[in-house]
């Protein structure tokens, strides 16, 4: 085990990945997965929101005649897809190849966007046909647990730009690349989410 | 050196991702078929999430990759408990006001 001290006064050492090889970025990483773990019970209670409302519709529109199915296989596609990208843009980075990581996290990126996009027309359509928050409980526990995940989306793509222009100006180095390790936590929950989303909200709202 | 600067191609994960997407498949054709009655539907694709979940958290998060004790999986177990008590507890007691209404 080769431990020096050459980044700024820390210990680094290099049998570990780069983002664990410090305590610091250990120590951050860790911290990290105890954000995950309260926003997981934001979730839950949300969730349970929903599930509770699902047939409060109060004469309004009911999820079987609101949710598109290639809509929602889209999304749920699109987001698995940029799961698996960030997880070849760590790839990347652990064999410390900063260009390819950079690539993968652009491609990453893109679909989350496409993702917000998709979703935000869902939602413009359902408006406009009526579907507003404030039409019943189904539909205000829909738009909030939905639109929070969204929000995180849309969160995560500007963090995640964010990383790649400081990797793009300081290169990969124990903080860069724990940063970048923790977007991809991130990413990677919010993936978790979505399937729960689909596994909760929309397949059993189609069917009957 | 880690043992995955030495891998030359991602293979975790893209079975990680196959699984993924296979794993969606299974529950949607299950789902959009009426494969079974609702409960058993509901069962198969909480369970196929599931796996999901571990998939993800093993193929893509690393989770088994902490030097020493391993507190991010204690945080996660907690987080679990939490969330099926507060699912779970919801469920039930709302169960009971549906009865006596």
């Amino acid at each position: 085990m080769a431990v020096d001290a050459h980044h700024a006064g820390h210990a680094v050492d290099h049998s570990k990945p780069l983002e664990l090889s410090t305590e610091e970025g250990e120590l951050k990483i860790l911290g990290f997965w105890f954000f995950l773990a309260q926003d997981m019970i934001l979730f839950a209670c949300l969730f349970a929101t929903y599930i509770i409302m699902h047939n409060h519709t109060a004469g309004g529109p009911t999820s079987m005649q609101l949710f598109d199915v290639p809509g929602f296989v889209a999304e749920t596609l699109i987001l698995l897809t940029s799961s698996f990208t960030y997880g070849l843009a760590t790839f990347e980075m652990r064999r410390n190849r900063l260009k390819g990581m950079i690539t993968w996290m652009v491609i990453t990126a893109l679909l989350g966007m496409s993702f917000v996009g998709l979703e935000v027309n869902e939602f413009i359509h359902y408006a406009t046909t009526g579907a507003m928050i404030s039409r019943s409980g189904f539909l205000s526990a829909f738009f909030t647990l939905v639109g929070t995940h969204g929000a995180h989306v849309t969160l995560g793509i500007f963090w995640m730009i964010s990383i790649m222009v400081q990797l793009y100006k300081k290169g990969l180095n124990p903080v860069t690349a724990r940063k970048a390790f923790i977007v991809g936590l991130y990413w990677h929950f919010l993936d978790i989410v979505w399937v729960f989303i689909f596994s909760v909200v929309y397949l059993p709202g189609v069917m009957k | 050196m880690d043992k995955h600067a030495e891998a030359k191609f991602p293979w975790s994960h893209v079975i990680g991702y196959i699984l993924s997407l296979v794993l969606t498949i299974i529950a949607l054709v299950a789902g959009l078929n009426h494969m079974a009655s609702l409960v058993a539907l509901m069962t198969i694709i909480l369970i196929l999430a599931a796996i999901q979940i571990l998939v993800q958290l093993f193929f893509f998060m690393h989770i088994t990759e902490k030097h020493g004790p391993r507190y991010n999986v204690i945080t996660l177990i907690v987080a679990f408990t939490f969330t099926f008590a507060i699912i779970g507890g919801s469920i039930w007691i709302m169960a009971f006001s549906q009865v006596s209404s």
